[in-house]
């Protein structure tokens, strides 16, 4: 009686950690869930992501503090300190041309180019996502006609009306991140579309149908949660393009106009200093490629963590 | 293959048009008067001259008039010539279709003649980088695959993420910095000295275009050797691989005759893709390096409001993008019969 008593406890013990056991390798485990853990196990995008944070939260919090704290004016000029070079009399990274400190108007100018990176890729992907899940989904004439649009305008090389509009309508912040989204989505469209039509055919969504599932339903509970993860790996890539395509138009003249700094404006009178203030040139391009780059591995990252058929460790 | 050609031409025809509506519409769109600019009186646009000069012009016409106005010529309607009021005389405009893309405002010249000063230098500088990006990136991407896995591999890689995401003109710029100022070693713009402006001096030239095009080729050479290396892996898994290996061809062949050759049909069809993005990069380029080709001329067209000439640029840039995506698809076509079959 007693050894039976004895055993018992013992047996359900084992009984509940073969259980465990099993349920822990058979547990259900969802796409996210497997992301997430693939992505905390990996060391370049969890770096990449956090100097992104790092950049980002830079750029909320220091322009206060330099504002109120330090009182310095981000666009007042200083003629007698011009072309300090890094390290001299306090400037940690010189002055500029005009004697402002380049590492304050680094950080102001990475306040504009990041906020019109996610601006802008945040509306290249909800008018990309939607007008995808529309063209894909119902056909037709709508389709026809997107497709359209889409093909022609992504027949013009994308510098050349990116500048023309920019010019033309000389863009505050604001303006620009809409004429960056208006004219970048045709990309992403596509793919949704592509990936639409595809998902229209597969059984899930058939059957989801023949229960009586609104388009509506279809589309929003069916369609787009299986799209979301290609989506969330372009907007971060996309991201990054905008980063050098603002930069690129603010060297040209025509972003975000001096004396607001951006990255890519504070290049633009580079050739005249090339002799007296290398520092001026390295420092603002230095950001814009670390910038990219952490959009790019983190693109990247996503895309292998949210494959679900990856294999281990990274592919390329 | 001639079906499959003709085919492809006809679908761009509706492309074109939509370049060259798109295009108008963007200047008609623009904010700023026209006569103003070319006045250079931003007061003008409410004086009796300035009427006449609209209507000489076109201005007054409703858009859509205009935009038929601007792709086929008015010379077979009657239009007001003398600006008095009175439809009198025949236009003389020939119209986007017959080459005429109108006069400049700012050089009181053809649009196509300017445009046509520009386009060699273009050209030589695209086609250029694309022939450097194609030839060095497949070559990266046949050695990175070779080394799969190792730290050859792993270089590769590296450099072709920096190579995306290093910005061109800064590059340029670092490059200038070292090059030309520190090092002394290459001219930092233009596309010749100004010494040897009577003869052409081939090593010069070269001189010349090493940065702008390797510079300008780093996007294509980070991009193709990437997929190359992606394309490549995937089909050395390929069952023919395989057999060939089987077979006991020597490794060399089956590298070369069955992997390789597979292995760049797909490569081949994003010749097109990277045109547009060269010409992109080549308006940056060529204000970075003081290159006189279309993008300069754009970017100074953009400036003055010079609208004639903008919608020229975008249209003629567009043209050499739509042709070059032709190119390539009819290349693709020619290396891959199931492709014109289908």
């Amino acid at each position: 009686m007693t050894t039976k008593a004895t055993r018992t406890p013992a047996s359900a013990q084992v009984a509940q950690l073969e259980a465990e056991e099993l349920q822990q390798r058979y547990a259900a485990r969802s796409l996210w869930g497997d992301a997430l853990r693939h992505i905390l196990r990996d060391r370049l995008t969890i770096f990449a992501g956090l100097i992104l944070l790092a950049f980002t939260l830079i750029a909320i919090i220091m322009p206060t503090i330099i504002e109120n704290v330090l009182q310095i004016d981000v666009n007042r000029t200083n003629i007698p300190q011009r072309f300090k070079l890094p390290g001299e009399d306090g400037y940690a990274l010189g002055t500029d041309h005009l004697g402002r400190d380049q590492m304050v108007r680094l950080i102001y100018g990475g306040r504009i180019s990041l906020a019109i990176a996610y601006a802008s890729s945040l509306g290249i992907v909800v008018v990309g996502v939607t007008l995808g899940l529309v063209s894909g989904f119902f056909g037709g004439l709508v389709d026809d006609f997107i497709m359209w649009l889409i093909n022609t305008m992504s027949s013009i090389p994308p510098l050349f009306i990116l500048l023309v509009a920019s010019a033309l309508w000389e863009p505050s912040a604001e303006v620009l991140v809409l004429i960056l989204a208006l004219l970048g989505w045709f990309g992403t469209c596509r793919l949704v579309r592509g990936e639409v039509l595809s998902l229209r055919e597969r059984d899930f969504v058939i059957a989801a149908q023949a229960l009586g599932a609104s388009n509506l339903r279809l589309l929003v509970a069916h369609i787009f949660p299986n799209v979301f993860s290609i989506v969330i790996v372009t907007g971060s890539i996309i991201a990054g393009n905008l980063i050098l395509i603002e930069s690129g138009l603010s060297y040209l003249g025509v972003g975000v106009q001096p004396p607001t700094p951006t990255w890519g404006n504070m290049l633009t009178d580079s050739r005249n200093y090339f002799a007296t203030g290398v520092h001026l040139v390295v420092w603002p391009g230095m950001l814009i490629m670390v910038t990219v780059l952490c959009f790019y591995l983190i693109g990247d990252g996503l895309r292998d963590a949210l494959d679900p058929r990856r294999k281990h460790g990274r592919s390329a | 293959m001639s079906t499959y050609i003709r085919r492809r031409l006809l679908q761009a025809i509706p492309t074109f048009l939509g370049i060259t509506f798109v295009a108008f519409m963007l200047m008609l769109s623009a904010p700023g008067d026209p006569v103003a600019l070319i006045t250079f009186n931003p007061q003008a646009g409410d004086t009796e001259s300035a009427e006449r000069l609209r209507r000489q012009l076109g201005l007054d016409q409703p858009a859509l008039t205009q935009y038929v106005y601007w792709l086929v010529g008015n010379d077979w309607a009657l239009v007001d010539a003398d600006g008095d009021g009175v439809v009198d005389s025949s236009g003389t405009r020939l119209g986007l279709l017959r080459g005429d893309l109108g006069d400049s405002l700012k050089h009181r010249r053809p649009v196509s003649e300017l445009l046509i000063e520009r386009i060699p230098a273009t050209l030589q500088l695209t086609v250029s980088a694309l022939i450097l990006g194609y030839g060095v990136g497949i070559l990266l991407g046949v050695i990175a695959a070779i080394n799969h896995g190792n730290y050859i591999d792993q270089i590769i890689r590296i450099i072709s993420v920096i190579g995306n995401a290093v910005p061109q003109f800064w590059l340029g710029l670092i490059m200038i910095i070292v090059f030309s100022i520190q090092l002394d070693l290459l001219p930092m713009s233009g596309m010749r000295s100004i010494s040897s402006r009577d003869e052409y001096d081939l090593s010069e030239a070269l001189r010349h275009m090493i940065m702008p095009v390797f510079v300008l080729s780093l996007n294509t050479i980070a991009f193709v050797s990437r997929f190359t290396r992606t394309e490549l892996l995937e089909v050395l898994e390929m069952d023919y691989i395989r057999t060939a290996r089987a077979k006991g061809l020597q490794q060399r062949v089956v590298w070369w005759k069955h992997a390789i050759r597979n292995a760049l049909l797909p490569v081949a069809t994003f010749i097109g893709p990277a045109i547009g993005t060269l010409l992109s990069g080549a308006v940056i380029i060529e204000q970075v390096f003081g290159w006189p080709g279309l993008g300069q001329l754009i970017i100074n067209g953009v400036f003055q409001r010079d609208y004639p000439l903008v919608m020229g640029s975008v249209v003629i840039a567009s043209i050499m993008f739509i042709i070059g995506v032709l190119i390539s698809d009819i290349l693709y076509a020619v290396l891959d019969p199931r492709i014109r079959l289908r």
